[in-house]
């Protein structure tokens, strides 16, 4: 799945968010659209109103009076109501929203205070605070329709402070019913002001994601490579619980967090009896991981006496259990009620294997990047086996 | 550019070694022992560990180091203690104190038919109005109740048997409603009786009162009839038919039962549940019975040594749990209420088996001649002549008074398990519950002497035969536990638990 192209910017010298349209419009609907056509052959010789054009092939830019990117690799994968962004320096052209899809997200920042060993998207320290936020303001206004699901993802978003309440206090005013989950570290929630802050939001559709990688500080710690980090998250977390804010635990499964994690469910049960839910998560083979793939593999075939131990006594407790990434081949039997479909449909593959199994259609496949570190239990699975 | 990682090494605890925060311990057999916290989380592990605890012999490589450190029964110089996450915990555990005196028992009249081995205070029918709640104790009784901070209160009605004072409870429920409505306090209202003399004016009543009913069910007609004696012998009849004209008047959830353990149980622990589901319970609670007032006088007959109830009461378990298996659900009480309590983060208030002791903080007795007392036990040693638990009278005392008056300020000294001898070092105090009335009934001392009480023997015996069963016994059996600390029914925990 395509979600970004390039060509040539003329005409504007600030990143532009517009919403894209395949079909002319009226000059009174053409404000924040920007036209995709091949070239301006057929099109109306009036293009003023148009947030900008894209073009196919190569144009004269001089004398259209709206921004312009012309000599586009790619134009076949914009829909109408996709929204963009257009780069006035190098011409890229990135896809932010698909009102289609279930996998949208607000990328808030690179940063993280976090550095965990795993990490799928590793943090970069350049401050591109500010301008991501204008970027996402400009993109939750243009939203429409509105999504049933959005991310707020990063990097780590509350390192964004007033920055991040704008975002969710523009999330509470445009699109209020559309629910909003926020995966951060959680560790920032540790001080009371800004928990109190957030939560003054009042956002009516809010939950946040956090990891937690063990009952014990200094693994989750050495996990996150961030001293006291367990301590902030643990604070983190029950501030945001005195606030009423639903929360999901994530946890995910790596040679490190294996071996404590039932111990960590029974922490939950005690500590963060409030939680919603708790996800357990196969690690995925990109950023990070593969460089510490010594210190984190282990072949989910080899973790699922501790899977099904940990969410026994998870689900005992009555606290609502997913399974996400791992696949069905792979997964216990009895497991595989808690299993999700759940990976962004730009990420997800099927294997070889996959192509004669017959519970396929249940299974949540791969990450792409996962096909490449199979577990040996990858096989096809026969209904009359099944 | 990637950034550096840290080894792992760089994470370890500093080398000062650790502290210890409070926990208690307890040799569960020859393998193993428990240690609890102040919370009660536990910790089973090979005997032993307790001392290489305190000798400082455990190392941050141990697997148990991080357990202990994670459930807070040690801490180190690491990261914080996280005190306030147990602080936290600690305050959800006892989070129950503060509702404050939720269940008033109103003792209508004294006056029964029955006349049961077990009952210490009924009067055969005497002439109305001798025993019975004048209007003038049932109104001051009622302001009494109200002026509980509760926001939530329970109204027992009970006597005697309360039946044959129907005018006294009307007259109550009038008062009680109109106060609560002007206090907006919610109030729940049930009537404890024998049944025997439940008419349809009077279902009709309880339906328009939404008043719910509470009966006796001590068994099979056979031991039903022998513990419970009355005119005809047809108690157990009466009740039968009494419990099935309640349901399909107010709804079958609105009608509980409640069994006695009499010596003649003692044989009978599979006939006694069969009975509860023949009648469609779902609900069991095997009771010892309470060493006072006639029961004590007729031992004979109807007391019974402590050990000969906990046999009683594991074979009556273990029935019950089979019965769960096969599909139906029926849950023991007080097995639940253990198993909140050691399963759970929350509190459990369960008045005869909480620290500080229910009696007199969150339970009342209001008897019919104006009388306070802590418990209803309280006021069945006082018909025996030992008025200790008075409390006050309603006719002379405010809630206020009765409450600092002195009986209730000497019963206080003696409700907090966390301080009693015995109680102050026992691995399974914050489960357990002080019994003061009881101890004084049994031994003349509130604070009484563990080693040879059977509260003690009791909880303790039952205490450690559910750890057994929640670590030894099978997938099944611990789903159906762990379903009773939940409030879930094994088709549920089927359907929630891996399979």
């Amino acid at each position: 799945m395509r979600l970004h192209t390039a060509g040539v910017a003329s005409g504007f010298r600030k990143p532009l968010v517009v919403r894209v349209t395949t079909q002319p419009l009226s000059v009174e609907r053409r404000k924040d659209a920007a036209l995709v056509a091949v070239s301006r052959d057929g099109l109306s010789s009036n293009v003023s109103g148009y947030a900008a054009l894209i073009f196919q092939e190569k144009v004269d830019a001089l004398g259209i009076p709206v921004p312009v990117v012309h000599s586009v690799r790619d134009i076949d994968h914009f829909r109408s109501g996709h929204i963009v962004a257009l780069d006035p320096f190098n011409g890229f052209i990135r896809t932010l929203y698909r009102p289609e899809s279930q996998h949208n997200t607000l990328f808030t920042t690179e940063r993280c205070n976090s550095n965990c060993l795993m990490c799928s998207q590793p943090p970069s320290d350049k401050d591109d605070a500010a301008a991501l936020t204008a970027r996402n303001l400009r993109l939750v206004d243009l939203m429409s329709p509105a999504p049933e699901y959005l991310c707020i993802t990063g990097g780590e978003p509350t390192l964004l402070g007033d920055s991040l309440f704008s975002i969710v206090r523009k999330l509470k005013d445009v699109i209020p019913k559309s629910y909003v989950h926020m995966l951060t570290n959680g560790r920032r929630f540790a001080w009371p002001d800004f928990t109190s802050e957030f939560a003054a939001i009042r956002h009516p559709n809010l939950s946040v994601g956090i990891p937690l990688y063990a009952d014990y500080a200094p693994l989750h710690d050495y996990v996150v490579q961030a001293r006291d980090a367990f301590d902030q998250t643990v604070i983190g977390l029950h501030q945001l619980a005195r606030h009423e804010i639903e929360i999901e635990i994530r946890v995910v499964l790596q040679a490190l967090t294996v071996p404590r994690l039932a111990y960590l469910a029974e922490y939950i049960c005690r500590n963060l009896t409030f939680v919603d839910h708790v996800s357990f998560m196969g690690m995925e083979h990109i950023g990070y991981a593969p460089r510490n793939m010594e210190d984190l593999w282990i072949d989910p075939l080899d973790y699922q006496d501790e899977l099904e131990k940990s969410v026994t006594i998870l689900a005992r407790f009555g606290i609502d259990v997913r399974i996400y990434n791992l696949q069905l081949c792979v997964l216990r039997k009895s497991l595989w009620k808690y299993a999700k479909q759940a990976i962004s449909d730009w990420k997800n593959a099927y294997s070889e294997p996959c192509e004669v199994c017959d519970v396929r259609d249940q299974c949540g496949g791969f990450f792409q990047w996962n096909t490449k570190v199979k577990s040996r239990g990858i096989h096809a699975i026969k209904s009359s086996v099944a | 550019l990637a950034r550096a990682f840290t080894t792992r090494s760089a994470f370890d605890p500093p080398s000062e070694g650790y502290q210890l925060l409070p926990f208690r311990f307890h040799r569960l057999d020859k393998e193993s022992e428990i240690l609890v916290n102040e919370c009660g989380e536990f910790v089973i592990a090979p005997l032993g560990t307790t001392e290489r605890i305190v000798r400082r012999r455990l190392r941050p490589v141990d697997e148990i180091y991080g357990t202990l450190k994670a459930k807070h029964f040690i801490y180190d110089g690491y990261s914080s203690a996280l005190l306030d996450v147990l602080a936290s915990k600690y305050r959800t555990k006892f989070d129950f104190i503060g509702g404050s005196t939720k269940l008033h028992i109103f003792v209508v009249t004294l006056r029964c038919d029955h006349s049961c081995h077990y009952c210490q205070v009924s009067r055969q029918t005497v002439n109305k109005g001798e025993f019975d709640m004048s209007k003038e104790v049932a109104a001051r009784s009622v302001e009494v109740m109200l002026e509980s901070p509760s926001p939530h209160l329970t109204l027992e009605l009970q006597g005697g048997e309360p039946l044959l004072a129907f005018d006294t409870i009307k007259f109550i429920v009038t008062n009680a409603k109109a106060g609560a409505r002007q206090k907006a306090k919610e109030l729940d209202i049930v009537i404890t009786s024998n049944l025997a003399f439940l008419t349809d004016d009077i279902l009709d009543y309880c339906k328009a009162e939404r008043i719910k009913l509470s009966t006796s069910l001590d068994g099979p007609p056979t031991i039903h009839n022998a513990n419970r004696p009355r005119p005809g012998g047809d108690s157990y009849q009466l009740a039968i038919e009494g419990i099935k004209k309640a349901r399909h008047v107010l709804g079958t959830n609105q009608v509980a039962a409640l069994m006695t353990t009499t010596q003649l149980s003692l044989d009978h622990p599979e006939e006694i549940v069969d009975e509860y589901v023949r009648q469609s319970f779902h609900t069991i609670f095997l009771r010892p019975i309470s060493p006072y007032g006639f029961a004590l006088k007729s031992g004979h007959k109807t007391g019974y040594e402590i050990e000969a109830f906990l046999q009683f009461y594991r074979a009556g378990l273990s029935h019950i749990l089979n019965i769960n298996r096969r599909g139906y659900n029926l849950v023991e009480i007080y097995t639940k209420i253990l198993l909140q309590k050691i399963l759970s983060p929350e509190g459990t208030g369960y008045v005869d088996l909480q620290s500080p002791s229910g009696a007199g903080l969150n339970v009342l007795v209001y008897n019919y001649d104006g009388d306070v007392y802590a418990t209803d036990e309280s006021r069945m040693l006082a018909e025996m002549g030992d008025f200790t638990f008075r409390l006050g009278s309603v006719l002379k005392d405010s809630r206020a008074e009765i409450l600092t008056n002195q009986p209730f300020v000497d019963l206080l000294g003696a409700a907090c398990n966390q301080s009693l001898p015995g109680c102050s070092d026992c691995a399974f105090q914050p489960y357990c519950g002080s019994d003061p009335v009881y101890h004084h009934a049994t031994q003349g001392d509130m604070l009484g002497h563990k080693a040879t009480s059977g509260f003690c023997t009791r909880n303790m015996t039952v205490i450690k035969y559910l750890f057994s069963l929640l670590v030894d016994s099978d997938t099944e059996t611990q789903d159906i536990l762990w379903g009773w600390a939940t409030d879930r029914n094994l088709a549920e925990m089927r359907s929630d638990i891996p399979q």
